[in-house]
């Protein structure tokens, strides 16, 4: 009950201080102040891409800051509660990434005293360590599992993604970690245009078609998404740093749906830039905030998750208007949101990693409070819904 | 329809050329063991420098891993790694760990994996090459001598070179016992010691069994004698010195005193040697791919001691059969190589069919 109080009182916050941010656009038809019994008040009215006014500049460079659809409706959810059980002794550190296989097991990346992977089964139970003291291991930024339930690792400090089999063992590498001097690959700290085919700078994210192919998220230093054959064979590779179609600017995460479609996030100005399986631009959705993290749901209907992390630079002024997760159709149009910046457990601490294998079962990594939690969406009765 | 006879005729010359390149560099026949190697749980190899095996057929395995150095990341030190070093039965099994699995208890000289090799008594050497040392250990993993020296601080001041007493300036390097980043360790019959050196350097240094020093030979060059890059070295029975000299696309092949004799080209940037023991010796070389495309060339070569290409073995890849910058080759059991992958992490069994 207590974090459904202060979740709504916060929601209401949110608004208000939005309301004061942007006095040009129409605040909610409905508040958030009376929740219903185990989520968030639904206001209604949903909202369309570009359905929304634009809002006034805010900070940040003459780019507003409030989603486009910040008025979606609220999702109903309920977070479970203390759902991944630690040994003593072993602690999380940053919540950098979470992933689930077929299995229902759970796979967190998190950067503690050094990179860690932690596998825990469906029930929450501690499994083990993957990939304990590995050399690629420099600073993590995120965890994935394929259809064949290779567990993938990003590091953004080794300039590597690591492909782990189900076993735990390393199947194959991209990228070469940095060795300053012995392996001649020096640190970069600017943009490589056009980027090496195989080599990266500070990589972010990894995502696989229907096929094997690999895309990668490049990244932080470089702008580009790089596709590669199952085999990581270099196939071909787009964008460069900015904000026109085809473009990025901070490409931070990375999804891909059924048909093969290309979803990077953009984190800094804001977009999610759509591609075909060839990396054809498609269009962008400009509308949900900074996608910090995506994520597409298996089976037929798919719908995408973006999360407009309220950073972790913790600027109190931007996390009045961030710190939701968007759900979509592909196409971009917001079915709902849910969540709101906070410490408490059932809020968010800057989410950095989204796994929605199942549909309205969320698992979320926070870099703040260093945790993992799962939220069920829309939850019914019996678990703990209305 | 022009362009099309046109393509057409190129495509034939093509083939003939390309036949013409087959013809003369055979394609051997070979098998992968695959994931031949069973590590303990919470061991995993990082970039592999050294694989050697040892009389009895055991395999020893230098690599970069996890340990006791900082690395800077993009924006924060971790602590994360070092190198270890391995031991194996012939069946892949593990059997120990040199220096254990605690950091701080690890060997002096352990910084950075450059490689390992074996000699004719079963004695265990290993080449780092941020610590700049070459260590002689027993079968019992004893120190029985060490070459070179860690750097221990910075000169004093007003010295020349690079920091404290390690070596002069790059170049030829100070004719003597320090070395710059070595890269390899050979011997022949009478036990005398042959030390690439290496990054740093640009020479070879030969010392007596003991570990007296008695010459040193090369300077940075593209001239005979002179090096960029000397990778690998590599003893035959009659004495003759093969050094990889990378960095210029060649092997040189020097008399035991070090007089320039002859140069193999046309294999690509040997990277690691290793020449077969018995009456009928074969020199391999590995053509390692560069960092910028683990998909380019790759390939290892079968030669006889003159050069002559018998055959050459794989291309660059991720798939198992395939290379990722071959650091090391071990060719001590006839058609047999074991090989050491710094880009794809792991050792591979190969047996050559024909």
């Amino acid at each position: 009950m207590k974090t459904r109080c202060i979740s709504g009182v916060a929601v209401a916050l949110a608004l208000s201080a939005a309301v004061t941010l942007i006095a040009q656009t129409p605040t909610p038809s409905a508040g958030g102040q009376t929740p219903p019994a185990g989520g968030q008040a639904p206001p209604a009215g949903g909202q369309a891409p570009g359905g929304a006014q634009t809002p006034p500049a805010g900070r940040g460079g003459g780019r507003s800051l409030l989603p486009k659809s910040i008025n979606a409706p609220d999702i109903p959810y309920k977070v479970v509660p203390n759902f991944m059980k630690l040994p003593p002794n072993v602690y999380m550190g940053e919540g950098i990434g979470i992933a689930t296989n077929s299995k229902g097991h759970v796979f967190v990346n998190t950067c503690a005293q050094q990179t860690r992977n932690f596998e825990f089964d469906q029930n929450g139970n501690f499994v083990r360590e993957i990939g304990k003291d590995l050399y690629g291991f420099v600073f993590c930024h995120g965890i994935r599992v394929d259809a064949q339930d290779n567990i993938w690792v990003i590091d953004e400090g080794a300039n590597m993604i690591i492909k782990f089999n189900p076993a735990g063992r390393v199947t194959m590498v991209l990228g070469r970690r940095i060795g300053f001097p012995y392996t001649g690959m020096e640190p970069v700290v600017k943009e490589l245009n056009p980027a090496p085919n195989y080599i990266f700078n500070r990589p972010t994210d990894v995502a696989f078609d229907a096929a094997g192919n690999i895309f990668v998220a490049d990244g932080y230093g470089n702008s580009r998404i790089a596709k590669y054959d199952k085999n990581g064979r270099f196939v071909k590779q787009v964008g460069s740093r900015g904000s026109g179609p085809g473009q990025f600017t901070l490409l931070h995460a990375i999804a891909v749906d059924a048909k093969g479609n290309v979803y990077g996030g953009s984190r800094s100005d804001q977009r999610i830039v759509v591609f075909d399986n060839d990396l054809n631009y498609k269009t962008v959705y400009d509308h949900v905030g900074a996608p910090w993290s995506l994520c597409i749901t298996p089976g037929p209907h798919q719908y995408l998750y973006s999360s407009n992390s309220n950073p972790d630079s913790q600027d109190s002024e931007i996390h009045k208007v961030s710190g939701q997760i968007f759900k979509m159709e592909l196409d971009g149009t917001v079915l709902g949101k849910f969540g709101v910046p906070g410490k408490e457990p059932g809020q968010f601490s800057t989410v950095h990693g989204i796994d929605c294998r199942v549909d309205n079962e969320i698992l979320v990594s926070e870099i703040v409070e260093w945790r993992f939690q799962k939220f069920i969406l829309q939850p019914t009765a019996a678990q703990g819904g209305k | 329809m022009k362009y099309s006879r046109l393509a057409s005729t190129l495509l034939v010359a093509g083939s003939v050329l390309a036949g013409s390149l087959f013809a003369q560099q055979r394609e051997l026949t070979f098998d992968s063991a695959g994931d031949f190697l069973s590590l303990p749980a919470d061991i995993h190899f990082g970039e592999v420098a050294g694989v050697a095996t040892t009389s009895k057929g055991n395999l020893l395995v230098y690599y970069q891993g996890g340990g006791p150095n900082a690395t800077i990341g993009a924006a924060r030190i971790h602590i994360n790694g070092g190198p270890r070093l391995l031991e194996f039965d012939r069946t892949g099994k593990f059997q120990r760990e040199i220096g254990g699995s605690v950091p701080n208890n690890r060997p002096y000289a352990f910084l950075f994996a450059q490689g390992v090799r074996v000699d004719p008594q079963d004695n265990i050497w290993v080449v780092d090459r941020a610590s700049r040392m070459v260590v002689k250990f027993d079968q019992s993993s004893k120190v029985l001598l060490t070459l070179g020296r860690r750097l221990e601080a910075v000169g004093e001041l007003g010295s020349s070179g690079v920091f404290g007493r390690a070596s002069g300036p790059p170049g030829s390097g100070v004719p003597g016992d320090n070395f710059n980043q070595p890269t390899d360790v050979a011997w022949d019959a009478a036990g005398n010691i042959f030390i690439s050196d290496g990054y740093g350097n640009a020479r070879v240094a030969k010392f007596d069994k003991n570990g007296k020093y008695i010459k040193s030979w090369g300077a940075t060059g593209a001239g005979p004698g002179q090096f960029n890059t000397p990778h690998s070295v590599a003893v035959d029975a009659r004495g003759n010195v093969y050094v990889a000299d990378m960095g210029n696309q060649r092997i040189q092949v020097f008399d035991n005193d070090g007089t320039f004799k002859t140069e193999i080209k046309n294999v690509g940037s040997p990277r690691a040697l290793c020449i077969s023991p018995g009456a009928q010796q074969y020199l391999y070389s590995s053509n390692s791919n560069p960092t910028e495309d683990p998909f380019l060339n790759g390939e290892i070569y079968k030669m006889q001691l003159d050069g002559t290409v018998v055959g050459r073995i794989g291309r660059a890849g991720k798939q198992f059969k395939e290379f990722g910058m071959v650091n090391a080759i071990d060719c001590r059991e006839a058609n047999t190589l074991y090989v050491a992958e710094l880009m794809n992490w792991r050792v591979q069994k190969l047996t050559l069919k024909n």
